[in-house]
C-alpha cells in the first residue's frame, strides 16, 4: 500500500479536480472532460507500450487514430445499396488487383535472387498494376460519388453495432503498423519519428481525399450510438422517475405544481445528457481497465523483462539470442492497435467522423506530451498523463482568462493590449503544454509517476 | 510554334513555381540539416521557428509601412528582414541558453533533444498565435508581376502566357545569394571549416582546439538567418499562416533527409527534388499533350498522374522510398 501512495495521491487529486469542475462549471463539462481523458489514456497506453517498454518512437499516432475512426464508419454505417450496385464491382476488382500485385511481388521476391533485374521487374509490376487499378477503379469511383452526393456519395459500411469497430479499429491500425514496421523499424530513433510522422500524413491524405470510402472532407455524421439517445430518454418513464427521485430535495421546495413540472423537465433534459455521458464513461472505463490489466501483466511477465532488456541494451539482448527485429515489430503492432481502439472510441463518442480534424498537433504531439508528462514505462503514469494533460488542455482557456484578467487588472477594459490578450486566450493552451513539457523534461525527466520495476 | 507553346506551358505551370517553392524548401532543409549536423538532433520546431521569424518581419514591415518607408517596387518586407534576423538570433540564443544547453552539456541522447524541441515547438507556436493571431496574413506590397501573362502573349504572339511573379524572382535571387554565401562560409572560412570539423567528429574537433560554445552560437545565428529568410520568402510568395508553416515542416524534413541529413548541399538539392516531384506528379498534362501530339491522338482524360490532393503524400512517399533503399540520402549524409 505504502509504495503505491504516490499513485493513489496523484489519482485522487486528478479525480478531485474533475469533481471540482463538475461542481463549479457543470457536470456535463466534467463528464465530457472525463470521457476524453479516458480516450486519451487509451492512446497514451498505446504510445507508452512502444516508447516506455521498447524505446520506439511512433509519431504516427494521428494516422492510427484516424484508421480507428475509419473502422467506426465502415462498421456502423448502413451500406449504400445504390453505390454498391453503381461501382461496387469495380472497387472489388481493384481490391483483388491490389492483392494480386502484392502476391506477385512476394512471388518474385521469393523466387529470384537479389539482382537489378529483379528490382526492375518489381517496379514494372507495381507501376503497371497502379495504372490498371486506376483504369478499373476510376469509373467505379465516379459512379459511387455521384450517388446522392449530398447525403451519401460513398459505399457506406456494414451496418453493424458500432462497438465492434473498436476491435476492427485495432486490427486496421495493427495492420498498418505491420506494414510501416516492416519498412521503417530498421531506422534510427529520430528517423523513425520523422518517417512515422510523414506516413501518418499520407494516411490522412488518403482518408481525406478518397471520398468513395470515407466521404472525405464532407464528413460522416449521425453514426450509431452504443448509448441511448437523449430524446428517447426524456420520454422514458423510468428515467423521469429516476430524475425525480434524484432531485426530490430540490423539487419539494417548489410549491406551485406547474412550476414544479417545468423544473422537473429542466432536470430531465440536463439529466439525460449526463446519463448518456455516464454510459460512455462506463464503456470507456471498461476498456481502460481491461487494457491496464493486460499491459500490467505484460510488463511483469518474462516478455516484459525481455522488452526492457532490448530497450536498455539492444546488442546485449541480441547476443543473448533475442530476436530484436521481431520483438520490435510485435510491440509496434500492439501499441498501434491500442491507439486504433482509441480512435474508434473517439469517433463513437463524437458520433461523427471528420477527416479534416486530424492534425498532428492534437493527435500526435499532444499524446506524446501526455506520455512524457505522465511517466514513460509506467502504465499508471501514462494514464495519469492522459488525464492531467487533457484536463489542462481543456481548462487552459479559463485559467488563461483568469490570469489575463489578473495581470491586466490595472488596464481599462478597452485597452488594446487587454482586448488582444483576451482574444488570444485559446492559444494559452499551447503555451501551457510547451512549458509543462519543458519543465518536466528538465526537472523530472521520468515523468510524474516514474517507471518503477520491482523484481518479484 | 506548338512546341514553343508547350514549352512555355511547362515553364509557366511547372518550372517557375517549382523553382520558387523548391528554393523555399531548400532554405528550410539547410536549416534542419545544420541543426542536425552540428547540434545533433531533429528539430521539430523548424516550422514554428520559421513562422516566428516571419512574424517579426511582418511586425517590422507594418511599422515601416506606417512611417511611410518603402523600397519602391520591391516589397517592404525585404527591408524588415535584417531587423527580424537580429531579433530571431536573440530568440534562438535565449532558447538555447534556457532549453537546449542543459541537454547538450549532459550529452543527452538525440531522442531526448527531439522531445525537447517539441516543447519549444509548442511554446513558439503559442507565442506566434498570441502575438499575431492564427489567421491568414498577406504582407506583400510593391510590384506584383515581373511579366504578366497577357504582356507576354502580346510580346511573343504565342497562345500560352508566361507569368512571372516578382516574389518568385526575389525568392530565387535571394536563395542563390544566401546559399552561395553559406557554402563559401562553410568551405572557405576558418570558422566554417571548424564547424564542419565539429560536425564530422566532435572529439577530434575539441582536441584541435575548436571552441564548441562558439560553434554552437554561430550555428544558431546561421539558423536564425535561414529561418527568417526562408519564412519571409514563403510568406511573400504565398501568405503567412502559422498552421501552414507548421505543416511545411514535413516537406522540409523530407527534403533534408532525401538530400542526406547533415549534408547542406544535399539538403539544398533535396528541396528541389521534393518540389519538382510534387508538382510534376500532380500536374494535369492534358494541355501539354494537346500541343505536342497531333490532333488525332489528343488525350481525353486530364493525364494527371495523381490528384493535387496528394501533393504532400508524393514527397513523403519519395522520402520513404529513399529511406528504404538509401538510408543515408541521395547525396551521402550521416549514416543512420
Amino acid at each position: 500500500m505504502r509504495k503505491n501512495l504516490n499513485v493513489i495521491a496523484a489519482y485522487s487529486i486528478m479525480m478531485g479536480l474533475i469533481i471540482l469542475v463538475g461542481i463549479f462549471q457543470s457536470w456535463n463539462i466534467a463528464l465530457s472532460i472525463f470521457n476524453l481523458c479516458l480516450i486519451s489514456a487509451v492512446m497514451t497506453m498505446g504510445a507508452n507500450i512502444q516508447w516506455g517498454y521498447a524505446g520506439l518512437i511512433n509519431f504516427g499516432i494521428m494516422g492510427f487514430t484516424a484508421l480507428g475512426g475509419l473502422a467506426a464508419v465502415l462498421i456502423s454505417v448502413n451500406p449504400v445499396q445504390d453505390a454498391w450496385s453503381a461501382g461496387g464491382t469495380n472497387i472489388l476488382l481493384s481490391l483483388f488487383l491490389i492483392i494480386g500485385i502484392v502476391l506477385a511481388v512476394r512471388f518474385v521476391l521469393k523466387r529470384y535472387q537479389k539482382s537489378k533485374i529483379r528490382n526492375y521487374i518489381i517496379a514494372a509490376i507495381i507501376i503497371s498494376g497502379i495504372i490498371i487499378i486506376r483504369l478499373v477503379s476510376e469509373p467505379g469511383i465516379e459512379a459511387i460519388e455521384e450517388v446522392n452526393p449530398a447525403r451519401t456519395g460513398f459505399l457506406g459500411g456494414l451496418g453493424l453495432p458500432i462497438i465492434f469497430s473498436w476491435i476492427v479499429g485495432a486490427f486496421f491500425a495493427g495492420g498498418l503498423a505491420f506494414v510501416i514496421g516492416k519498412v521503417a523499424l530498421g531506422l534510427r530513433a529520430d528517423y523513425l519519428a520523422i518517417a512515422t510522422l510523414l506516413i501518418s500524413e499520407i494516411v490522412i491524405a488518403i482518408i481525406k481525399h478518397e471520398d468513395w470510402l470515407t466521404r472525405g472532407v464532407k464528413n460522416v455524421i449521425g453514426l450509431k450510438r452504443p448509448a441511448p439517445y437523449e430524446v428517447n430518454l426524456q420520454e422514458t418513464e423510468w428515467f423521469i422517475i429516476l430524475v425525480e427521485k434524484f432531485n426530490s430535495g430540490k423539487l419539494v421546495l417548489i410549491s406551485d405544481l406547474s412550476e414544479r413540472q417545468a423544473a422537473l423537465n429542466q432536470f430531465v433534459i440536463e439529466g439525460s445528457s449526463v446519463f448518456v455521458k455516464l454510459c460512455y464513461s462506463g464503456l470507456f472505463l471498461v476498456v481502460v481497465i481491461i487494457l491496464l490489466i493486460l499491459t500490467q501483466k505484460a510488463l511483469y511477465s518474462p516478455w516484459g523483462r525481455m522488452m526492457r532488456a532490448i530497450r536498455d541494451n539492444e546488442e546485449a539482448a541480441n547476443a543473448m539470442g533475442k530476436n530484436v527485429v521481431k520483438q520490435h515489430l510485435l510491440i509496434f503492432v500492439l501499441g498501434s492497435a491500442i491507439v486504433g481502439i482509441a480512435g474508434a472510441m473517439l469517433v463513437t463518442q463524437d458520433g461523427l467522423f471528420t477527416p479534416g480534424s486530424y492534425r498532428p498537433l492534437r493527435y500526435t504531439f499532444l499524446i506524446w506530451v501526455m506520455v512524457i508528462v505522465g511517466g514513460s514505462g509506467n502504465n499508471f503514469g501514462a494514464i495519469l498523463g492522459g488525464f492531467v494533460v487533457w484536463f489542462l488542455w481543456i481548462e487552459a482557456a479559463p485559467i488563461g482568462l483568469y490570469l489575463v484578467n489578473l495581470t491586466t487588472a490595472g488596464l481599462e477594459d478597452t485597452h488594446f493590449l487587454k482586448v488582444h490578450l483576451i482574444e488570444s486566450v485559446p492559444y494559452f493552451r499551447f503555451l501551457m503544454m510547451g512549458i509543462g513539457l519543458l519543465l518536466i523534461m528538465r526537472y523530472r525527466p521520468k515523468g510524474i509517476l516514474p517507471e518503477k520495476i520491482e523484481i518479484k | 510554334m506548338d512546341f514553343l507553346n508547350a514549352l512555355i506551358l511547362l515553364l509557366n505551370y511547372i518550372f517557375v513555381p517549382a523553382l520558387a517553392y523548391g528554393s523555399q524548401l531548400a532554405i528550410g532543409a539547410i536549416f534542419v540539416t545544420l541543426i542536425y549536423g552540428i547540434l545533433r538532433f531533429a528539430n521539430f520546431a523548424t516550422g514554428d521557428m520559421m513562422s516566428f521569424g516571419t512574424m517579426v518581419a511582418i511586425l517590422f514591415t507594418w511599422y515601416f509601412q506606417s512611417v511611410g518607408l518603402s523600397l519602391g517596387f520591391l516589397p517592404t518586407a525585404l527591408l524588415a528582414i535584417p531587423f527580424a534576423i537580429l531579433f530571431m538570433g536573440l530568440y534562438m540564443l535565449v532558447i538555447d541558453k534556457f532549453v537546449f544547453k542543459y541537454y547538450r552539456l549532459n550529452k543527452s541522447p538525440p531522442v531526448q533533444l527531439a522531445m525537447v524541441s517539441i516543447g519549444v515547438m509548442f511554446v513558439t507556436q503559442a507565442a506566434v498565435r498570441i502575438i499575431i493571431g492564427p489567421s491568414d496574413r498577406r504582407f506583400f506590397d510593391g510590384e506584383k508581376f515581373l511579366i504578366r501573362a497577357n504582356e507576354f502573349k502580346e510580346m511573343t504572339g504565342l497562345n500560352e502566357g508566361l507569368a512571372i511573379k516578382s516574389t518568385q524572382v526575389i525568392t530565387i535571387v535571394v536563395t542563390i545569394i544566401l546559399v552561395s554565401t553559406l557554402f563559401w562560409f562553410l568551405n572557405k572560412t576558418k570558422t566554417g571549416k571548424s564547424m564542419r570539423a565539429y560536425s564530422d567528429n566532435e572529439d577530434l574537433a575539441l582536441l584541435s582546439g575548436i571552441d564548441p560554445k562558439r560553434i554552437v552560437m554561430i550555428t544558431w545565428m546561421i539558423a536564425a538567418i535561414l529561418a527568417t529568410i526562408g519564412g519571409v520568402l514563403y510568406g511573400l510568395d504565398k501568405s503567412f499562416k502559422p498552421f501552414t508553416y507548421f505543416n511545411n515542416m514535413l516537406p522540409i524534413f523530407a527534403a533534408a533527409i532525401v538530400g542526406g541529413i547533415g549534408n547542406p548541399f544535399g539538403a539544398f538539392l533535396g528541396g528541389y527534388v521534393i518540389a519538382f516531384s510534387e508538382i510534376l506528379l500532380t500536374y494535369a498534362y492534358k494541355k501539354f499533350f494537346m500541343y505536342v501530339l497531333p490532333e488525332s491522338m489528343e488525350p481525353d482524360g486530364l493525364i494527371q498522374l495523381l490528384s493535387t490532393d496528394y501533393k504532400f503524400a508524393v514527397s513523403f512517399s519519395i522520402l520513404v522510398i529513399v529511406l528504404l533503399y538509401r538510408p543515408s540520402g541521395i547525396f551521402k549524409g550521416k549514416i543512420l
